[in-house]
C-alpha cells in the first residue's frame, strides 16, 4: 500500500522539472528522504550542484536549469522560467497566491519568504505548473512544511553567514516543538549586506539590503486523520538599493498568513484533501531619498492584498491517480505615484498607477496520471476557472478612460488549460513527452498600469484593458539515457505564443517620467516562439568523485521578427565533485557565451560573454547528537567583473567573494 | 469526518464575505434649499430690497464666477419670486473705466427666488479694489437702481486672459470649466469675448482655440486625447476635451485661430518653446 501512495506521491511531483533528474529517488524512497531530496539545501551535504546552507531562495532557484534570476540589484531578483518572467508564471507560497505590490517588479513574491520558511520548491515547466494558477511559462511554488507528529521533542538549530564581499552578515535562529498531537516551530533570520563590489572591487553603488523574516507554525492533531496547521510569516525589508533602478525602497513587508486542514488515509479512497484558507497583505514603499540626482523627488507606495482559498484531494483507484484542487483568490492592487516638482510653489502631482485593481479568480484543476504499466505513465491535467478584473476607484477608472474612453469598470473572462504527457521509465533510459495548451490573463500593470516607468528600455507604459488572453501551445521533451557511471539526459520545450503581450511605443503619447524616450502601451504581437534546449551529463569516476556538465541553448523571437528579450543566451556549467559522508568540494564553471540575438528593439543591448570559477567546499561534524554543517566557498575566484543578459542595466555582478555559513543543530 | 465536508463549505463562505463590497445607500432625501451648497458673497442694499449675491467660493475672483442673485423685500424679509435684472461690472482705472463680459441675469432652474448670471472680471487692483456693480430691476413694473462697490480678488493662477490678436483686437479668454478638475478626460469650456468698446464684451463666434495641455514641473509632458476647443452656438462658449493624467500644476497652452484658421495669438509648444503666449493654468 505504502508503495502505491509513494508512487502517486511520484506522479504528482513529476511535474517538477527540477525533480526531473531525482525522480529515481523520490519514487522509491521513503517520504522523509522524498522531501530532502528537493530540499532547500538546508543543513544537508548535496552531492550535486553546490549550495550555501544559509543562500537566499534566488540563488537557490538559480540553480535549475530554466531558472534565470533578473537582477535589478543584489536583492529581490525576479524568476524567469523558460524565458518567461513573473507575469507569464504562476509563483506561490503553499499553493497561496500571493502578487507583489510594486508595480516595477522590485518584489517578486519570493522576496517575502526565506529559506528558513521553506521546505522545497516546486518548480512545474509550461502547463505543468497550473496547479496553482494559470500561467504560459511555468509554476514555481515554494513549499512550507508540514507538521511532524514524530514526538522527537525540542529541537534547536542556529545560523550564522557572513560573507565578504558587501560585508553580508546572516544570523538564523530555529526553535521547534514536535510532540505527538501538537507541534510547533518558530524561525526567525536577518540579513544585512553593505554595496558590494563588482570584479576589481568596483563598489556598486546603492546595492545594500537589509531585512529580517519571522514565522512561527503550529500544528494540532486533531484526530488520527485530521490536522488543523496555521501558519503566520512576516518578511520585512528596509534600506534595499536597486542599483539598475533610479528609486530604492525604504520599506517592503509581507504578512502572510494561512490556516490549513489536512485529512489523510491510506485506506479509503480519497488519500488526502487538504483545504487551506488564507490572507496575505503587502506594502511596497519606493524611495529615492538617498539619490543625491533626481530629476524630480518622488513616492511610490504600492500595496496589494490577496484573500483566497484552496481545497485539494488525492485519490487513487485502480491505476488512476487522481488530483483534484479547487481554488480561488481575491486580490486588490492600489500603487500610487506623488511627485514633488522642484518649484516648491507647485503642489504635488499625484496619480493612481495601479488604480486599485480588484482580481477574483475562481477555478478548478485536475490531473490524472495512468499506470498503463510499471514503467509507462500517461498523465493528463486541465485548469478552468473565471477571472474578472474590476477598478473600484472612480478616479482610477477615469484616469484610464483618458487613454481608453469606452472603458467599463469590470472584464472578466475564462480561462482554460490543458496538458498531457507520457513517460517511460527504463533501466537504461527514460523519457517524457508533453503536449499542453494554455492561457493566461494580464497583469494589472499589462491591463491597468498607469505611467509605469521601464528604467530598462527608458519608456513609459501603459496598460491596456483590451487586451486578449495570452495564449501558450507547448511541446515538451526530457530524456536520460545511462550508461553504467555515465548519464546523458536532454530536456527541451518548445512554446508557440499567440497574443503575446508586449509593450509597442506609441508615438501619439508624450513621456510622463522626465528623460523616458516616450510610451508604450502593452499590446500582444500575433505570435511569438520561445525555444530552450538543455543537456545534462554526469559522470561518476569513483564514489567520490564525479563531474557533471550543462549546455543550454535558447531562442525567442517574436511574429514582428524581432528578437524577444531575456533570452538567454549560450551557457554552459561544468562542475567537479568530490564528495564523503562528512566532507565535500566542488569546483564550478559558469558561463554564458555572447547574447548575439539581443532585442535591440526592445532595449536591450549585447552582453558579453563571461566564465566564472567558483569553489565551494563543505563539512559536516557530530558533537554527541549535535550536527555542525559548516559550508564555505569562494565565488568568482579569479575577480571576473562581468554582467549576464539578465541583469538590468547591465549592473555587473558580484566579484570574488568568500563565504562561510556556519549551522549547529542540537537536538 | 463531518469536519473534513464543513471545512471548504465554510472557507467559501468566508471568502464570499470577504469579497462583497459595501454600499452605503444614502436613504434620507435631500433638504432643498433655494442656496443650497452656495455661500454668500455679499449683499447690496438700497432703501427697498437686498440684493443678495451668491457663489459657491462666496467672494468675486478674477476669472469666470457664476453668481445667484436674489432680492429679499426689506420690509417682511420675503423674497420676490418675480422680477427683471441686468448688470453692469465697471472697473475704475486711474484715467478711464471699462467693463468685462457678462451674461444675461435668468432665473435658476428649478427655483422660486434665485437668479443667475455670471462674470468674467479679467483683471483686478492687488488689493482687490476697483470694481463696482451696478443692478437695474424691475419688479411689479417699478424699476429700481441700486450700485455698490465689490471686492475681486486675483485667482492664483491665470484663469483669465486679456490680449492683442494679431487682427489688432483686443479679446478676453475665460476659463469656465473645469471649476474642479479630475484625473480624467474633463470638459473643457472656455469664454472668448472681443473687446468692442470700454463697455461692451460680446461673444466671438466660430473660431477654434488649439489645446496642448503641459506639466512645466515633469518635463512639460504632455497628455493624450485632448480636443481643441469648437463653439457650440447655443450656449455661446467654445468646448473641448482635456486628459488631465495627475493632479498637480498644469498650463494649457491656446493657441486661437479665426475662421480663416488665421493664427491670432499664440504658438504650439517645442523644445525651443516651452509655452504658448495664450495659456490659461490650473492646479489641483
Amino acid at each position: 500500500m505504502v508503495k502505491y501512495i509513494l508512487f502517486s506521491l511520484g506522479f504528482l511531483f513529476s511535474a517538477i522539472t527540477f525533480a526531473q533528474e531525482l525522480e529515481e529517488a523520490t519514487v522509491e524512497k521513503d517520504t522523509t528522504q522524498l522531501e530532502e531530496v528537493i530540499l532547500i539545501g538546508e543543513r544537508k551535504l548535496s552531492n550535486y550542484r553546490q549550495e550555501k546552507t544559509l543562500s537566499s531562495i534566488d540563488e537557490y532557484l538559480e540553480k535549475s536549469n530554466k531558472v534565470s534570476m533578473i537582477k535589478r540589484g543584489n536583492y529581490a531578483w525576479e524568476p524567469s522560467l523558460n524565458n518567461m518572467d513573473s507575469q507569464r508564471l504562476a509563483v506561490t507560497i503553499d499553493g497561496m497566491q500571493i502578487f507583489g505590490a510594486c508595480t516595477d517588479k522590485m518584489d517578486p513574491i519570493t522576496s517575502y519568504v526565506d529559506v528558513s520558511n521553506l521546505e522545497k520548491v516546486s518548480i512545474g515547466s509550461g502547463q505543468e505548473g497550473t496547479e496553482n494558477g494559470h500561467c504560459v511559462g511555468g509554476g514555481i511554488d515554494l513549499q512550507m512544511p508540514q507538521s511532524k507528529f514524530n514526538g522527537t521533542g525540542l529541537k534547536s538549530s542556529v545560523d550564522l553567514g557572513y560573507e565578504t564581499n558587501g560585508n553580508y552578515k546572516i544570523a538564523g535562529l530555529e526553535l521547534e516543538y514536535a510532540g505527538n498531537r501538537f507541534y510547533i516551530n518558530a524561525d526567525g533570520i536577518f540579513r544585512k549586506s553593505d554595496n558590494y563590489d563588482a570584479g576589481g572591487n568596483k563598489e556598486v553603488l546603492y546595492s545594500q539590503f537589509q531585512k529580517y523574516n519571522v514565522s512561527i507554525q503550529g500544528g494540532y492533531k486533531l484526530s488520527d486523520n485530521h490536522v488543523l496547521d496555521a501558519n503566520i510569516i512576516y518578511d520585512k525589508a528596509t534600506d534595499v538599493g536597486y542599483p539598475a533602478l533610479p528609486m530604492d525602497v525604504s520599506l517592503a513587508e509581507a504578512l502572510i498568513t494561512s490556516l490549513t486542514h489536512t485529512y489523510k488515509n491510506d485506506s479509503t479512497r480519497i488519500k488526502s484533501w487538504e483545504s487551506k484558507l488564507y490572507f496575505n497583505t503587502i506594502t511596497h514603499i519606493m524611495d529615492d531619498s538617498k539619490r543625491p540626482d533626481v530629476p524630480i523627488r518622488m513616492d511610490m507606495p504600492g500595496w496589494s492584498d490577496t484573500y483566497g482559498f484552496y481545497s485539494k484531494a488525492t485519490l487513487r483507484e485502480n491505476k488512476h491517480s487522481l488530483l483534484v484542487n479547487v481554488n480561488g483568490f481575491y486580490n486588490r492592487s492600489l500603487a500610487e505615484m506623488t511627485m514633488y516638482p522642484n518649484d516648491s510653489n507647485q503642489p504635488a502631482m499625484f496619480m493612481y498607477t495601479w488604480p486599485d485593481i480588484k482580481t477574483l479568480y475562481t477555478g478548478i484543476y485536475l490531473k490524472d496520471a495512468f499506470a498503463l504499466a510499471d514503467d509507462k505513465t500517461i498523465s493528463a491535467s486541465t485548469r478552468f476557472g473565471y477571472h474578472n478584473n474590476s477598478i473600484d476607484n472612480e478616479v482610477g477608472l477615469e484616469s484610464l478612460q483618458i487613454f481608453y474612453p469606452e472603458l467599463s469598470d469590470s472584464k472578466s473572462r475564462f480561462l482554460m488549460s490543458l496538458s498531457a504527457d507520457y513517460q517511460v521509465k527504463k533501466e537504461k533510459y527514460d523519457a517524457t513527452f508533453g503536449v499542453g495548451y494554455g492561457e493566461r490573463a494580464p497583469s494589472v500593470s499589462e491591463g491597468y498600469g498607469f505611467f509605469l516607468f521601464n528604467s530598462f528600455d527608458n519608456y513609459d507604459y501603459i496598460g491596456n484593458p483590451n487586451l486578449e488572453n495570452e495564449k501558450a501551445l507547448e511541446a515538451n521533451v526530457a530524456a536520460n539515457y545511462y550508461v553504467d557511471k555515465f548519464k546523458i539526459g536532454f530536456e527541451t520545450s518548445y512554446f508557440y505564443l499567440t497574443d503575446y503581450i508586449i509593450g509597442e511605443v506609441d508615438e501619439s503619447l508624450s513621456a510622463m517620467t522626465i528623460g523616458a524616450s516616450g510610451v508604450k502601451t502593452y499590446n500582444a504581437l500575433s505570435h511569438a516562439s520561445i525555444f530552450d534546449f538543455y543537456v545534462n551529463s554526469t559522470y561518476d569516476i569513483s564514489e567520490a568523485f564525479s563531474i557533471n556538465g550543462t549546455v543550454g541553448y535558447n531562442y525567442g523571437r517574436g511574429s514582428n521578427s524581432e528578437n524577444l528579450p531575456f533570452i538567454k543566451p549560450f551557457s554552459y556549467l561544468a562542475e567537479i565533485n568530490y564528495t564523503r559522508d562528512m566532507f565535500n568540494v566542488a569546483l564550478q564553471l559558469d558561463g554564458n557565451g555572447n547574447q548575439t540575438k539581443y532585442s535591440s528593439y526592445y532595449g536591450e543591448n549585447e552582453t558579453a560573454s563571461f566564465a566564472i570559477l567558483n569553489l565551494n567546499l563543505g563539512n559536516i561534524f557530530y558533537i554527541k547528537n549535535n550536527k555542525i554543517v559548516l559550508k564555505y566557498g569562494l565565488e568568482n575566484i579569479l575577480d571576473t567583473n562581468y554582467s549576464t543578459y539578465s541583469d538590468w542595466n547591465n549592473i555587473p555582478r558580484q566579484g570574488r567573494n568568500f563565504y562561510m555559513n556556519l549551522s549547529f543543530v542540537i537536538n | 469526518m463531518k469536519f473534513k465536508y464543513i471545512l471548504p463549505i465554510l472557507f467559501i463562505a468566508l471568502l464570499s464575505t470577504a469579497c462583497s463590497s459595501d454600499d452605503d445607500n444614502n436613504d434620507t432625501p435631500p433638504v432643498i434649499s433655494e442656496v443650497d451648497g452656495l455661500t454668500k458673497i455679499q449683499d447690496i442694499v438700497n432703501n427697498n430690497h437686498t440684493i443678495e449675491m451668491w457663489s459657491e467660493s462666496g467672494q468675486f475672483n478674477t476669472g469666470y464666477n457664476n453668481v445667484s442673485i436674489r432680492i429679499k423685500d426689506n420690509t417682511n424679509d420675503t423674497f420676490f419670486e418675480d422680477f427683471t435684472i441686468n448688470w453692469m461690472p465697471v472697473m475704475q482705472m486711474p484715467t478711464m473705466q471699462h467693463s468685462c463680459p457678462y451674461s444675461v441675469i435668468t432665473k435658476a432652474s428649478g427655483r422660486d427666488t434665485v437668479y443667475q448670471g455670471n462674470v468674467i472680471f479679467q483683471m483686478t487692483n492687488a488689493d482687490g479694489s476697483g470694481w463696482s456693480l451696478t443692478f437695474n430691476y424691475t419688479i411689479n413694473s417699478v424699476d429700481y437702481t441700486v450700485t455698490d462697490t465689490i471686492e475681486v480678488m486675483q485667482n492664483f493662477n491665470q484663469n483669465v486672459t486679456s490680449f492683442m490678436g494679431s487682427d489688432n483686437v483686443k479679446y478676453v479668454l475665460a476659463l469656465i470649466e473645469p471649476q474642479e478638475p479630475k484625473i480624467a478626460t474633463n470638459l473643457l469650456k472656455v469664454g472668448l469675448y472681443k473687446m468692442e468698446s470700454m463697455m461692451s464684451f460680446p461673444v466671438v463666434e466660430d473660431y477654434t482655440i488649439t489645446l496642448d495641455p503641459r506639466m512645466p514641473g515633469m518635463g512639460n509632458h504632455s497628455s493624450p486625447n485632448n480636443t481643441d476647443l469648437t463653439y457650440r452656438s447655443f450656449d455661446g462658449i467654445y468646448q473641448g476635451n482635456l486628459s488631465l493624467t495627475m493632479t498637480g500644476y498644469w498650463v494649457l497652452n491656446l493657441k486661437l485661430m479665426d475662421e480663416m484658421d488665421t493664427v491670432l495669438k499664440g504658438e504650439a509648444v517645442t523644445v525651443d518653446n516651452p509655452q504658448s503666449s495664450l495659456y490659461l493654468e490650473l492646479e489641483f
